[in-house]
């Protein structure tokens, strides 16, 4: 077995409300809903017009600078609304599902029988190709590209984070054609990165065509921006693609079915979930449908929703669906309430990694984290903190700081290509100085994208 | 709590936009803040923050100070009834230190807080918190005998001059509160060359005792005459120097209290005493006048060494940024105070140049280790490339 790699670097924030390992399905939705900006940078363009019927699997849009990459309709159903931002930027597409299966047919067929412009091509046409992500900048993977190496994570340290054994439990067939079809993207490996203690489950351990890493330490080691970084760092020029593995899942079922079957297992969890559970869902299912009555309800007590994990999930309202790439709800309280001389209390119920809080006192003690943000933005101040959360040889505040000036050459010196905002939320989580870290180096990739595109 | 709440709920209408204070906005908001965090949520990013913030930061800093706060008000009443050779009980003591002390931190607060209120104002920037320290340690760093209106304009000129210009908290390049004093150091020299640092301006009936010097370790050392205090005086702070200085038993626990939080680093601190003493060891073995041959440790000890180590070299903002930079910064501080202490005979303290120096110097050694890591980085590239390849 290959050996360790131990992360030291890093935080485990202790949350109330981790998921209780029992498999629920949820409620069907009747609405379903694809949002653009969970894919970043992409300019939509339109293929279908309000009032059209939909299959799952029928092409919804495309990306305007790449045409060929289509995003398609998880459920079947009639298209009924598509919602604006400000200069008209398209947020959502609704689609009211009408509870049948009616999928458009790929075609069934076997991954390792195809040549690579094949399976491109199927994964193009069913809508799965967004699944596949590429750093650097952490943007949907371009198909004209051949990556050096696929990097999947086997593993979630989040706070909260799903249990991907779990999750993978009854679909292992489904997960290894999902590699034979990754394998064919390209001439390097297949990295697929494990919990050297936690991950029992033998679709990981003994998944074929893959080199397999074992990771050990707190959050972010599941990362896979962390473990690309620990296994075949991204130098400039390099292009590493990257899966989640429900998404490997979802794009062996494409080839063992033949269609774009968009379900997937989430995790509803946090401290206002009276009973955290996993939840079969399919993808962009609303939220209220997910959570149903299953939240703790108190006077002027308000919640907040999170699509995905809570330091770098989407903001969404019980209203609002479920995005592409998360495997989890969480849903915490809103921290909207003043509290008086809370800087200077003692604070037994808060946590921090300052040992100026007891929290450090009660290591065994799980949080009811809210989300106050506690003060305003301040400029950097306090040296040494952000250094302790991020694993990576990269040093964090001076390469922010090149960020904020827009110093493209020192941006590359230190690391830009190698980072994604996500690496980055537990500097932006401990910050004394509330400073927008993950906005900032979104920034920074932002310009090195627009520099060299 | 609840009605205070609701009274600066009613009122803070007038202070936002259209409202009659409209222009206090700032200074509003910095009270409303200091009575209670706000409920403000987060928007972007992290959907949940450490509790940790600037003021509390700061206030672990303060209460820090608070045993060389103490120590030092009763040490100006007991080096002024040593003075004039009157037994007083201990309350008359810390009675005397607290006339003398306290208005000098009133006035320390009140001319540098006035500044940052009129800066925050003027340039719609939040209230630093970073005053909240300086304000306290401007006090600490003087001799009780510097007059108010000193202290006034030296915390003008600091907080002006020193960090406003710059941008404010954060922005600065100098600490604060050693600008201030280095001002005072050489603006009005006769206050601060170390030669009278006790308060003895006499009442009726006073007089000081036969052979009264009043003289700081350091000027006994840089002059070569005069009875060195004990080690054992000097480790607990009985005699003269600045307010906070003298007692490095004080400083110490201070150290504990900020070391422990990690609010301050140990890094710096650690590496000065260790450069202090390098460069003392370093004298004794080339001695050649009686400063030399001082033993290393007593470095330590006299004048404001600890002192500065602890609370001085340790901003964040004017120190090193990065982890290897804080040895390099805090070792060279240590040299650099024991070489000026030992060398150059018209500085009989070193400590302040040594840190105003090195804070000018810090950007440089965080150059050089940035650089360090983007060849690391490299060559990390390469080692991996060839692992891989092979």
């Amino acid at each position: 077995m290959s050996k360790i790699i131990k992360i030291k670097k890093g935080l485990d924030i202790p949350l109330q409300g981790e998921a209780e390992k029992i498999l629920n399905t949820a409620p069907k939705s009747s609405a379903y809903c694809v949002c653009p900006p969970d894919f970043h940078s992409l300019t939509p363009k339109m293929l279908v017009k309000e009032g059209d019927k939909v299959q799952a699997g029928t092409p919804l849009f495309f990306d305007k600078y790449n045409e060929k990459i289509l995003y398609t309709s998880p459920v079947s159903g009639i298209f009924t609304d598509l919602v604006r931002g400000e200069k008209r930027r398209i947020l959502k597409l609704i689609i009211q599902a009408d509870g049948g299966d009616d999928y458009v047919d790929f075609g069934i067929a076997n991954p390792e029988d195809l040549s690579r412009e094949q399976v491109t091509e199927k994964l193009l046409q069913s809508g799965l190709w967004p699944s596949i992500r590429q750093r650097p900048y952490s943007v949907v993977a371009n198909p004209e590209q051949t990556p050096k190496a696929i990097f999947i994570s086997a593993f979630d340290s989040s706070p909260l984070g799903a249990d991907l054994d779990f999750i993978l439990n009854g679909q292992e067939a489904s997960f290894q054609t999902g590699l034979h079809a990754l394998k064919k993207l390209t001439d390097g490996k297949i990295h697929l990165s494990v919990h050297a203690e936690n991950t029992k489950a033998k679709g990981f351990l003994e998944a074929k065509g893959v080199s397999i890493h074992r990771f050990k330490g707190p959050h972010p080691a599941g990362n896979v921006g962390i473990q690309i970084h620990h296994i075949d760092p991204i130098d400039k020029g390099d292009i590493a693609w990257y899966v989640g593995v429900q998404h490997v899942i979802t794009i062996g079922r494409l080839f063992e079915k033949g269609i774009y079957d968009a379900s997937k297992i989430i995790a509803l969890a946090g401290s206002e979930v009276l009973n955290p559970r996993y939840y079969r869902v399919i993808h962009g299912a609303k939220i209220t449908d997910i959570v149903q009555k299953n939240i703790r309800v108190e006077e002027g007590l308000n919640h907040r929703f999170i699509s995905g994990d809570v330091l770098s999930g989407t903001k969404v309202s019980e209203q609002d669906y479920l995005r592409f790439y998360d495997n989890m709800v969480t849903v915490i309280p809103e921290g909207d309430k003043p509290e008086v001389l809370g800087w200077m209390m003692p604070n037994f119920d808060k946590f921090s990694v300052s040992r100026s809080f007891p929290a450090f006192l009660m290591p065994w003690k799980k949080f009811r984290h809210n989300t106050n943000i506690r003060s305003g933005e301040r400029p950097f101040v306090v040296t040494g903190v952000y250094e302790k959360v991020l694993p990576m040889e990269i040093m964090p505040m001076q390469l922010l700081k090149y960020i904020m000036i827009n110093d493209i050459d020192m941006m590359e010196k230190l690391g830009i290509y190698e980072v994604a905002p996500e690496d980055f939320a537990l500097c932006e989580y401990v910050c004394p100085s509330k400073i927008e870290i993950q906005e900032t180096i979104r920034e920074g990739l932002d310009v090195m994208l627009r520099e060299f595109s | 709590m609840k009605p205070l709440i609701n009274l600066v709920e009613k009122v803070k209408p007038h202070f936002e936009e259209g409202g009659r204070f409209e222009k206090l906005h700032r200074s509003f908001e910095a009270f409303e803040t200091f009575l209670y965090v706000k409920g403000d949520v987060t928007h972007t990013g992290s959907h949940i923050r450490d509790a940790i913030d600037m003021k509390r930061t700061m206030v672990h800093v303060i209460i820090a100070l608070i045993p060389v706060l103490l120590f030092g008000i009763w040490n100006v009443g007991f080096q002024h009834f040593k003075a004039t050779g009157q037994e007083v009980a201990f309350m008359d003591q810390v009675i005397f230190g607290l006339i003398k002390v306290l208005p000098i931190i009133i006035v320390s607060y009140a001319s540098g807080l006035a500044v940052e209120f009129i800066f925050a104002t003027a340039r719609n920037h939040e209230v630093n918190e970073g005053f909240l320290v300086s304000g306290m340690l401007i006090p600490l760093v003087i001799p009780v005998t510097t007059p108010l209106w000193m202290v006034a304009v030296a915390t003008i000129f600091a907080v002006i001059i020193g960090k406003e210009v710059f941008g404010g908290t954060g922005m600065n390049i100098l600490n604060p509160a050693l600008l201030a004093r280095a001002f005072l150091f050489f603006a009005y020299p006769s206050y601060l060359s170390g030669e009278v640092w006790i308060e003895t301006t006499l009442q009726e009936g006073q007089q000081l005792v036969d052979g009264f010097s009043g003289a700081t370790a350091m000027a006994i050392m840089t002059a070569g005459e005069g009875t060195m205090p004990s080690d054992f005086d000097m480790f607990f702070g009985f005699i003269p120097g600045s307010i906070g200085e003298t007692s490095t038993f004080a400083i110490l626990l201070g150290a504990i209290i900020l070391v422990a939080t990690g609010i301050g680093s140990f890094k710096i601190m650690a590496s000065v005493f260790l450069g202090g003493l390098a460069m003392g060891l370093l004298f004794n073995l080339f001695a050649v006048n009686d400063y030399m041959d001082m033993p290393a440790y007593r470095h330590l000890i006299m004048g404001g060494f600890a002192f500065g180590a602890v609370y001085m070299a340790t901003d964040p903002v004017s120190a090193s940024q990065t982890d290897m930079g804080k040895y390099i910064y805090g070792v060279l501080i240590g040299v650099i105070t024991v070489l000026i202490r030992v060398v150059n005979p018209a500085y009989p303290e070193g400590m302040m140049l040594a840190i105003l120096f090195m804070n000018v110097f810090a950007p440089l050694i965080d150059h050089y280790v940035v650089e360090a890591n983007v060849k690391r980085r490299l060559k990390r590239m390469k080692k991996i490339r060839l692992e891989t390849q092979a």
